[in-house]
Parts: C-alpha cells; structure tokens; sequence
C-alpha cells in the first residue's frame, strides 16, 4: 500500500510510530496498514483504536445515541508520533473530536492524519497527511467505504441524498463522519436520481 | 435496539433489547475510568442534581463518579440539613430543583413509585436510585454486567437470590432483569421474607428454594442480599446467628454450587450475617468487580437517558 511506505519514509523508520483507527472502519485500515509496513520493515507498530463519539460536537442535535465502539489504546502515546487512520475525510469534525480525545491520553510528539478517500469540504483548519485517493464531490453526495472486514466487501460507494428515500441523510450525522483510504476509479459520477452509485472497487496497492 | 427513554425508572419497563444496549454500552464505557484523564465531554454542560432521601455510600458516589467522568455538572442533596426537615413536599423540593435549571434528577426515594409520579409532570429526566421496595434498577443492570462478563451470556443461565426477597429493590430489578433476557432464577430465603405470588414475578416468574443448599446446586451466580435490619418493623426471624446458621453464604455451603459459580452482593455487607467472611474475601467473590461496574453501568444510563428522541419511551 502505497501510503504505508509514504508513512514509513515521512518518519524516516517506524520506531516512535502509534497507529490509531478511528472507530468503524479507520480500525482495520489502520490494522491493514500495520501489516503492509510490517512486510516491507520487518517491524510491527503498535496499534489502537478510538471511538469519537463521546467527543463530538453535535451530541445534543442527533436524535438518536449511536452506539459507542472500543476505544483502546494500550500503549503510552506521549512523545510518539501518532498516526490517525480513517475511512473518509470529510468537515473534518471527526479528526478535530478525534485529536481532542487523543490528547486526553497523553502528549504526542505529533499527529499525522491518513486517510483512503479525501472528499473535500472542509468546515475546520484540517488537512491529511497522507490521502489514498481525492474524490471531489457535491455536498449532497455521500461517500462511503466498505471493507471486506465490516461490510464483506470492498469498495467505495459513492451517492447522493435524496430526500425521503431510504438512503439515509442522517447516515453522515450518525456514522463518524470521516473515513479514508481505498482507491476510487473516480468516474461514472452517479445520476442525480441515483441513490447509490457503485464506484469503482477499492484494491489497495 | 435504540435506546430512546427519557426515564429511568425500572427494568420492569425495559425490553430485553434495551437492556442489552445499555449493558454493551457499560461495557465500552469502562475503559474511560481506566484512562489517565477519567473524563469525557459527553454531558458537558448538562446538569445533574443528585437528590437522595434515604442513606447511600456506593450508590451516590457512583452516580457522582459517572457524572463527573462523563463532564456534567452535579448538585448533591440529602435529607439531613435540606428543606425536607422543615416538611417540604417531594414535588415542591423536586420542582424548586428543577426550576433552577437542571436537566436531570437522580433521585433515591424511600416510597416505591416516587419517580413514577415525578416523572409525570417533571420534563428532566429522572433516573431512580432505588425507590423503597420497589427497584433499583442501576443495581440490578450492575448485577447483569457482572455476571455476563464472567459467564459471557446470560441467556439460560440459573441466577440464585439469595436473603430477604420480599423487602429488597435490588432483588425485583435483577429478577426483572434476568428474566428478560432469558436467565433462570431461583429465590431462596426465610418463608417470613418471601413476598406472596412471588413465583410469577419477572418474565415466565421464578423458582422458589427454602433449602439453600439445594437453591445454590446448579446455579452460575449467587446474589446474596443484605439483611436490611432498617426495613423491618417487626422482626421475621429469631436471630442474627440464627439466620447465619440457616442461610447465611459459608464456605461449606459453597460446596454444593458448582465450580465456576461467582458470588456477588450489592453491599454493604454484614459478615456472619448473610455472607461469611471467607466467602466475602474468597476466589469466587466479584464484589468489587461489581462496584467498579456499578460507574460504568450508570455512566451508560445517564448517557443514553440524556441523548435520543424522547417520543417513543415517554411514559404515560
């Protein structure tokens, strides 16, 4: 995986690294990218995971609790580099809970931000660091990974809201927002009536 | 299944579903009371008054704890050195409270059906403490979280009761419980402690045992009761020593429940009561567990009572 070595060469080796996914599906990126770095360094980085949901901003406006995953971090994360992995970067508002509740384990050296798809849209002072594909879209579109770990597939779904169909506009508000790393074949843009649009499947190289 | 509940007043009320929610939700919740900084912003700036009628250690300090890690901010009230002592009602203490603006009441009762009847025109959200003999409801999730994490199911598990049934909140809330996700649950206790019709109580009613030998075979888990000596007006058994005799916990008695059987109690504990002290401070003993469980459980309650949409489990 391309961003695996991007990460090894940015940090020069990978001795201080922590990678931490962002609950649901930053977790087995995160894991995916752990194995990549080991086969190529030999080394295996230790590896977390964190739920944002406890940190979010708009917990008083969702009308319904989401259900709160695991968040575990074993290791001791002050003055490492850690490595924020996620599905979809999207307002950004799930990196922002995500550094908040990071900071509350410790203090980091730093924090790096890596993400499989890069949608644009930005509503804080964020960017990442390492992106595995940027997908411009509309604001009314979705964008959503599947990992074959969740979902039992791969790929990156790409669709738009539509009003009072079952595709869901809360979906963003509910699930984290963010998510990031396969590859989309960024090309048959899906119909203005099209509630899902299978992109192009994610192969992560 | 969504937890959408303004109140929390009893599990009688639950559905087997929600239980399972709020317990998967204690579960993630425990680890923020391992973390170097215990707290998480989730109740920011709600505000939660803690408003207990009858004595309480563990109870109200784990509502305060959960509270506090859970970033709300918390008002304490007792009966001694409050209004109440100059005759207030329980309505216009409550409404007072509530009119400065808070957004939750944990409260503890000694009348059962104190929180039904606030929650009938109070908008906060009331979460029960314990109400007289009636529930205590976050005791009773404690109790499950407990046993599911050492027996890792609770579905057609055998949950023996053990002490004064008939007096206890702690017992209606785990019978409530347990019954409802499909555990089997056996009381066991003097026949001057067991309320009448008490088989058919919880979902598919409970087993009674007056040996306790014979109501220990077989189970998975023993929850022996406190005897509250405040409780009883008139004394239902002869002595002290004597009920220690007859059903107090002992090792020897432990011998005819199985191997793997965990022993639990919801405290304060009186040993060489019910419970002998090498049961209390032996192997099989989750006691503490079970407070430390207590803060996650009711962490959980208060999150999910704040959030959600309230128009589906508004009582009445």
């Amino acid at each position: 995986m391309r961003i695996a070595h991007e990460i090894v060469e940015r940090n020069k080796g990978v001795e201080n690294l922590i990678l931490v996914g962002i609950q649901k599906r930053g977790v087995p990126l995160a894991e995916r990218l752990v194995v990549a770095i080991e086969q190529f360094e030999g080394a295996r980085v230790p590896v977390g995971a964190i739920d944002i949901t406890l940190y979010r901003d708009d917990l008083q406006m969702i009308s319904q609790v989401p259900i709160v995953g695991e968040t575990a971090i074993k290791n001791d994360i002050t003055g490492r580099v850690i490595i924020l992995v996620d599905d979809v970067l999207f307002t950004g508002r799930t990196v922002r809970a995500a550094l908040d509740e990071l900071i509350d384990f410790g203090r980091p050296s730093a924090i790096q931000l890596a993400v499989l798809v890069d949608r644009g849209h930005r509503e804080f002072p964020i960017r990442a660091d390492f992106v595995g594909k940027n997908v411009p879209t509309s604001s009314n579109e979705t964008v959503e990974v599947l990992l074959t770990e969740i979902d039992g597939e791969e790929q990156v779904v790409l669709g738009e809201v539509v009003e009072e169909e079952q595709t869901p506009p809360e979906r963003k508000g509910v699930d984290m927002p963010a998510k990031a790393k396969k590859k989309v074949a960024k090309k048959s843009v899906c119909g203005p009536k099209a509630k899902k649009t299978k992109k192009g499947c994610g192969k992560k190289k | 299944m969504p937890f959408n509940r303004k109140h929390l007043l009893g599990l009688e009320e639950l559905a087997a579903e929600e239980i399972t929610t709020i317990l998967d939700t204690a579960d993630t919740f425990k680890e923020i009371s391992e973390r170097p900084i215990k707290k998480v912003p989730a109740l920011r700036g709600k505000t939660i008054a803690n408003v207990f009628y009858e004595n309480s250690t563990r109870t109200r300090i784990s509502f305060e704890l959960a509270e506090k890690r859970l970033s709300a901010d918390t008002v304490s009230f007792s009966k001694t050195g409050s209004s109440v002592s100059k005759g207030e009602t329980l309505r216009d203490t409550v409404e007072n409270i509530r009119a400065m603006k808070v957004d939750m009441v944990v409260m503890r009762h000694g009348s059962s059906g104190a929180h039904r009847f606030l929650a009938n025109f109070l908008d906060a959200s009331i979460v029960n403490a314990g109400d007289g003999q009636h529930e205590h409801p976050t005791q009773g999730l404690l109790d499950m979280m407990t046993m599911r994490q050492h027996l890792g199911h609770l579905g057609g598990r055998n949950v023996t009761i053990i002490g004064d049934i008939m007096h206890s909140r702690v017992a209606r809330s785990n019978i409530w419980g347990l019954t409802k996700v499909g555990a089997k649950v056996t009381v066991c206790g003097p026949s001057t402690m067991m309320p009448a019709e008490i088989e058919s109580l919880g979902e598919g009613g409970v087993t009674v045992e007056y040996d306790i030998r014979k109501a220990i075979a077989g189970a998975d888990a023993i929850n022996i009761l406190r005897i509250q000596l405040e409780r009883q007006k008139a004394r239902l058994f002869p002595s002290m020593r004597e009920y220690f005799e007859v059903f107090g916990v002992t090792p020897e008695v432990l011998e005819s429940a199985p191997e793997h059987c965990i022993v639990m109690h919801p405290g304060p504990m009186n040993r060489g009561v019910e419970i002998a002290q090498e049961v209390a401070d032996g192997d099989r003993a989750v006691i503490l567990e079970q407070v430390t469980n207590g803060v996650a459980v009711r962490m959980a309650v208060l999150f999910l009572v704040a959030g959600g949409s309230f128009e589906s489990g508004t009582p009445e």
